[in-house]
């Protein structure tokens, strides 16, 4: 499917305009770039529309692309799904390493929490109004968030005892 | 009358706010206090290490919290170091009850990034071998969920039926856990012989064994006592929460990825999406049940379809041992070698020349050649050493996939970055049961304790999945 005949793609450009960054299809994946300022409401409108009735959201996830030297550093992408029209739709949202911050979709969608947690843990991108963003996969005192680029595969942390 | 006295117990190290207060019962006036009890990390009933920390009044759960990331070992950036074929290794060990699930996710991921095809029998082998997992899968839920609640004679025929499964497995990959067996392209290894009378014998006996199960089961009254009405949740908040797979169906959500977005050759068969009603531990367990026997269903049609592969081919090439033919190509007599087939090691059986057209692409820039043109032709050994040597390699293009197979959990999906190099750029996974686990303090408040462990069973949490 051509991104044009993407029944969200039409939508979303007519609400968000030039919040749009860029819209394309690769390898049949229709993917929407958005600005961050707009990430909330267009989940919003994507989850509520009822055309489009993009229910599940399937994956939250962020990519460091420290590696193709892109400036914002950072995206935050969700992967969403509509049972109702069986269509799948990726957003991908950019971030810059300097202010790492985007407000959560928790009140969208209760599968947003523990993702939003493996992305601040992994990547340190903080979800704004997230009700309980702390560490998941890995332990309070680890320093620095692992899935970064610039964060040496091999460094070594050192184990943590009992509390008391 | 005392004041109820209010304290902050000590919850997580990492400050779980818990505040427990002394509260008054209405009907008694006796003061009560909740208490906090930690469930796991290391308790039998936790499959795979977890902690549950519940607020308890009583037997009843009043509140929750869970604590995951025991079993973290870093896939998501051990994938990005190594070469594209090298993350197989670690995908057998993501859901290791059905690591071939994984194996092809991931396999399709890059296939899909790739934009190639693969031969059609590789692509029924994949169906086979993904349905006998789930088979497998759904028995390793089914069996220690009932133990768990007593019922020791359906673990252990549980346990005896997976048995059967696992040796045909592991007559096709060699492994009974760490398979390895997808490649980028294909698969390993050709079908052993004798796999069909195999897998249709395993199949019948498993479903022998469901319908055993069934009757020792579904009409039970202890069972379904325990079971019915525990853990329930809706249609809506199962959809917002990210549930897939059997917990989704249970809810009366019919999606299936097999059928949603048909992948390898899931839409020339024929099957059922089982669902439920209710969203409660009794349907999931009902779900999975019929699975299996669903899978039974694909998997006999799928041998039934399957092209026929060069076992079936009369004519046997001559055979010669490994170390003959490396030698003979040494001393430059090459003119018989593409002819020859070796008697290869027992890990490479079936991955030899004659076998490799059926199950392996024939796009020289990912499949890997077979042995015979490696140690015997120089294509074949630059074609090996572009796809393995440092530097070189498969080179997806550049861009991203998101592609989802249904695991035996639910939605298995592997999203996919790639800048042209021999590495993975990212690689993420969708844990199925990642999204499943965080609905656990939503499922269990308001029963006894000893709902937890039948609740906490049917969501069949894989720590290796989710925790990665």
């Amino acid at each position: 499917m051509a991104a044009s005949e993407h029944p969200a793609v039409s939508k979303l450009r007519q609400a968000f305009g030039d919040k749009i960054l860029d819209v394309y299809t690769f390898r049949g994946d229709t993917v929407v770039v958005l600005d961050r300022s707009v990430n909330v409401e267009a989940c919003q409108l994507l989850r509520d529309d009822p055309d489009l009735r993009f229910d599940f959201l399937m994956d939250l996830t962020a990519v460091d692309y420290l590696g193709f030297g892109r400036v914002p550093r950072f995206e935050v992408v969700y992967n969403l799904y509509s049972f109702a029209n069986n269509l799948r739709l990726r957003l991908r949202v950019p971030v810059p390493e300097e202010d790492p911050v985007i407000r959560t979709v928790t009140h969208l969608w209760k599968a947003a929490n523990w993702a939003e947690r493996e992305v601040w843990d992994m990547f340190g991108i903080r979800f704004e109004g997230h009700p309980n963003l702390k560490r998941i996969l890995l332990y309070e005192e680890f320093q620095g968030h692992p899935l970064r680029k610039d964060y040496p595969v091999n460094k070594r942390q050192p184990l943590i005892g009992p509390i008391n | 009358m005392a004041q109820p006295r209010s304290l902050v117990s000590y919850g997580a190290r990492d400050g779980m706010a818990m505040v427990l207060e002394d509260t008054l019962d209405p009907t008694t006036g006796l003061r009560m206090r909740s208490m906090l009890l930690n469930m796991g990390p290391s308790h039998p009933a936790m499959h795979g290490v977890i902690r549950i920390i519940l607020q308890l009044e009583g037997e009843k759960v009043v509140d929750a919290d869970v604590e995951i990331g025991y079993l973290h070992r870093a896939f998501e950036k051990e994938a990005e170091t190594v070469r594209w074929h090298q993350v197989f290794p670690y995908t057998d060990r993501l859901n290791y009850v059905s690591p071939l699930i994984n194996n092809v996710g991931y396999a399709l991921a890059v296939e899909k990034l790739l934009g190639i095809d693969i031969p059609e029998r590789a692509k029924y082998i994949r169906v086979i071998l993904c349905e006998l997992s789930r088979i497998f899968d759904h028995l390793t839920c089914i069996g220690p969920m009932a133990m768990e609640m007593g019922a020791m004679t359906v673990f252990l025929y549980c346990m005896k039926a997976r048995e059967w499964v696992q040796e045909v497995i592991e007559d096709v990959t060699g492994a009974r856990l760490t398979v390895s067996y997808c490649r980028i392209g294909g698969v390993k290894a050709d079908l052993p012989e004798g796999f069909r009378e195999k897998t249709l014998s395993a199949v019948s006996r498993v479903e022998e064994v469901v319908d055993e199960v069934d009757r020792l089961l579904t009409r039970n009254r202890i069972f379904y006592d325990r079971t019915k009405f525990v853990g329930v949740i809706t249609k809506e908040e199962a959809i917002s929460y990210g549930f897939t797979g059997p917990l989704l169906r249970a809810t009366g959500v019919e999606y299936d990825v097999r059928k949603a977005h048909p992948y390898l050759v899931y839409d020339r068969v024929e099957f059922d999406i089982p669902s439920g009603a209710n969203g409660d531990t009794y349907d999931r367990y009902l779900v999975r049940i019929e699975e299996i026997r669903q899978s039974a269903r694909i998997i006999r049609q799928a041998l039934d379809q399957m092209p026929p592969g060069s076992v079936h081919v009369k004519e046997v090439p001559e055979v010669v041992p490994g170390w003959l033919m490396v030698d003979t190509a040494k001393v430059g007599k090459t003119s018989r070698l593409p002819f020859l087939r070796v008697a290869a090691d027992p890990t490479l059986e079936g991955s030899q020349k004659d076998f490799a057209p059926y199950v392996r692409s024939s796009e020289r820039r990912v499949s890997l050649p077979p042995k015979e043109d490696v140690y015997g032709n120089i294509e074949g050994l630059m074609n090996h050493f572009m796809l393995i040597m440092e530097g070189n390699g498969i080179r997806p293009p550049v861009g991203e996939t998101y592609m989802a197979v249904e695991g035996a959990n639910g939605e298995l999906g592997f999203y996919i970055v790639s800048d042209g190099t021999d590495r993975a750029y990212r690689v993420r996974v969708r844990p199925p049961c990642f999204y499943l686990m965080q609905a656990l303090p939503r499922l269990i408040r308001g029963h006894m304790v000893a709902d937890v462990i039948p609740i906490f069973g049917s969501i069949n949490m894989i720590a290796g999945e989710q925790d990665r």
